[in-house]
């Protein structure tokens, strides 16, 4: 059954070719697209399925011995962020589909299928020079995505994702060549063996070197701003698969990296002071903003924050909590941006002076973001409280209680941010409504498409706050094997 | 010899960085090639010292024999950024036509704030976000 490993990777990509092929016709993209991700998804369901009866797979390609060959491997994290990346995947795509204003043109589902691979490979992979590789293939997809359609602003503000981003890159290069200089392979279980023989401060500068590398890929304080300065700009489907599962994968590899490769016995004070920096100051900068989009953009990185907590405390409970906390994270920001694209699909803007009212028109978009917004604040009984009461249990076990009670007072600025949405969005009136919401014409209403696939991935978020139990002792069992990684090791070497 | 190709990556860096940190899109973007020659030649000599090459039947074992994995990621890699660079080419080309202008522009946002500074003195101005709010479009606020 291990062969099935590949699957999420080469099916999307076999599938974006297809999509190359039938270029002419639109529909039949569309029909391609959904298809691979579908097939993708239930592969990917099997392989957690798998993992969690048998524990940690691996499979080399070409079939070379391990080390020699490269790894793909899944643990119970790996298998966890794939199925939830590849349904959220799933429903965007189902999104952007039913946009009325269908201005998708044709790169967008060859990029889209391609991005969707290598998010896939980043999770499965178990080289380090790989990652590198998937991180561009996704990256190079998602810079076409942010400039699709190439608007002045697209431009101006992709330019600079584009650049931040390749800084990035050479990083991570430079920290590949000083790995493989130390110990002389990428293969991630043998590093993590070789580890024990380097010296210890050479492995601080490494393990910081990835931190500023996934740091910068996953919006941390302070090297945050590029993000909501460029995502806002990009079309609303587009945005809202960024939001959801780009810097979760810089997160994913931080986590993978340091548990692996870095351990720390107790607590690292650098991660979790990094961790409030990010939470406050993302959260500070989104309640300064006027824009719908940009608000959300701000809370990416404040979200990123708690993520970077959990890992930072280091005990099995902080680990697990911040699995907990991406698996919950993925779909809730997603469907917040899906709400923000039915807003501008709807009444032309998502300005907060140029939307109000919607409340009474369009009732199941505020509903929509009723949901995901309180969940997103951590209210209890939603997804996000689940999430911030494991870390904050977590944290007051680790006894570092100035973290936890940052953490809350971001928590509830978070609240306040999204109380300020809803005020300017779904009540009140516009001070410069835009054409739609002044005429108040039936044309407020979203395509049925666009809704009904909102409306599953807030029932996602939903779902996991209903089935929190089960999912949090799968997140508690995953944080376990990522602070013990012998399984991860003896699968990958073959023991 | 090493010592030599070292210095030359830290010159690359170096320059890199320096070039990344120019207003002038077209210098970000040689800068952005330095430093990824840089990351690669780096990469390339972390293999150790030359040797025979790896081919099976072409050495004896007391031979020394060069390291094949660090080219194999290198190649990977020149293939990677040479991309990047074009793609990045091509936006900055894109930019120029819609703008004339080789800059990297301010940030609408900043200079929102600059402007709202600058207006609060004057009695009765309206607040600047409500006359051009960043999101409504910022295109209209980038210099003609």
């Amino acid at each position: 059954m291990r062969v099935l490993l590949p699957f999420p990777v080469v099916v999307p990509i076999l599938f974006a070719a297809l999509t190359v092929v039938f270029h002419r016709s639109r529909a039949a993209q569309r029909g391609i697209a959904i298809a691979g991700v579908s097939a993708a998804l239930g592969a990917a369901i099997a392989i957690l399925v798998l993992v969690e009866r048998d524990g940690p797979q691996s499979v080399t390609l070409g079939g070379w011995p391990a080390v020699v060959g490269i790894a793909l491997v899944a643990d119970l994290f790996s298998a966890l962020l794939l199925v939830v990346s590849l349904i959220t995947v799933l429903a965007v795509l189902v999104f952007a589909v039913g946009q009325r204003h269908s201005d998708d043109l044709v790169a967008f589902h060859p990029t889209y299928l391609a991005l969707t691979a290598a998010v896939s490979l980043s999770f499965l992979t178990g080289d380090l020079f790989n990652l590198f590789v998937s991180f561009e293939v996704m990256l190079a997809a998602s810079y076409v995505l942010i400039t699709l359609g190439g608007r002045r602003a697209q431009i101006r503000h992709g330019m600079t994702y584009v650049i931040i981003n390749m800084i990035a890159s050479a990083l991570f290069l430079t920290a590949i060549a000083f790995i493989y200089a130390a110990m002389g392979t990428v293969n991630l279980a043998d590093l993590s063996e070789k580890m024990g023989g380097v010296p210890e401060h050479l492995v601080t500068a490494l393990s910081l070197l990835f931190l500023v590398v996934f740091g910068t890929k996953a919006a941390v304080f302070p090297v945050f701003s590029w993000l909501p300065d460029s995502y806002p700009t990009a079309r609303a489907p587009v945005v809202a698969v960024f939001a959801g599962l780009l810097t979760k994968v810089g997160v994913y590899a931080m986590v993978r990296t340091q548990t692996l490769l870095f351990p720390h016995d107790g607590p690292w004070t650098v991660l979790l002071v990094l961790a409030g920096l990010t939470m406050i100051v993302g959260v500070l900068g989104a309640i300064a903003q006027n824009d719908m989009k940009r608000i959300l953009s701000f809370h990416i990185v404040s979200q990123i924050g708690y993520m970077v907590l959990g890992l930072g405390l280091f005990t099995v409970s902080g680990v697990a909590g911040a699995v907990f906390f991406i698996v919950h994270q993925i779909p809730v920001k997603t469907s917040l941006f899906l709400v923000s694209g039915l807003v501008e699909e709807s009444a032309g803007s998502t300005a907060l002076d140029r939307v109000g009212g919607l409340l009474r028109r369009t009732p199941l978009t505020a509903a929509l973001f009723g949901l995901a917004a309180l969940s997103l604040a951590g209210i209890p009984p939603f997804s996000g409280f689940v999430g911030k009461l494991s870390l904050v249990e977590a944290g007051f076990g680790a006894q570092e209680y100035a973290i936890v009670a940052v953490s809350l007072v971001g928590s509830l600025l978070t609240l306040f941010s999204m109380a300020k949405i809803w005020n300017g969005v779904f009540w009140g009136v516009a001070e410069r409504p835009t054409r739609a919401v002044s005429d108040g014409a039936a044309r407020l209403r979203a395509p049925i498409l666009m809704t009904g696939s909102t409306i599953v991935l807030v029932g996602v978020t939903v779902a996991i706050a209903v089935f929190a139990g089960p999912i949090y002792d799968l997140c508690h069992r995953a944080a376990d094997s990522l602070l013990h990684p012998a399984a991860y090791v003896d699968a990958v070497l073959g023991r | 010899m090493t010592v030599f190709t070292a210095a030359l990556v830290a010159v690359l860096y170096g320059t890199g960085v320096y070039m990344i940190l120019q207003r002038t899109l077209t210098r970000v973007i040689l800068g952005l090639a330095l430093l990824s020659h840089g990351a690669n030649l780096l990469l390339l000599i972390v293999g150790g010292r030359a040797g025979l090459a790896p081919l099976i039947g072409s050495f004896t074992g007391d031979d020394t024999v060069s390291d094949p994995v660090p080219p194999a990621l290198v190649l990977t890699a020149i293939v990677i950024s040479f991309g990047m660079t074009v793609f990045l080419l091509a936006l900055a080309y894109r930019s120029w036509q819609l703008t004339r202008d080789d800059t990297v522009e301010d940030d609408p946002e900043d200079r929102r704030i600059a402007r709202l500074g600058r207006s609060r003195p004057r009695a009765g101005a309206r607040p600047a976000h409500v006359v051009d709010g960043p999101s409504a479009d910022p295109e209209r606020e980038a210099p003609r």
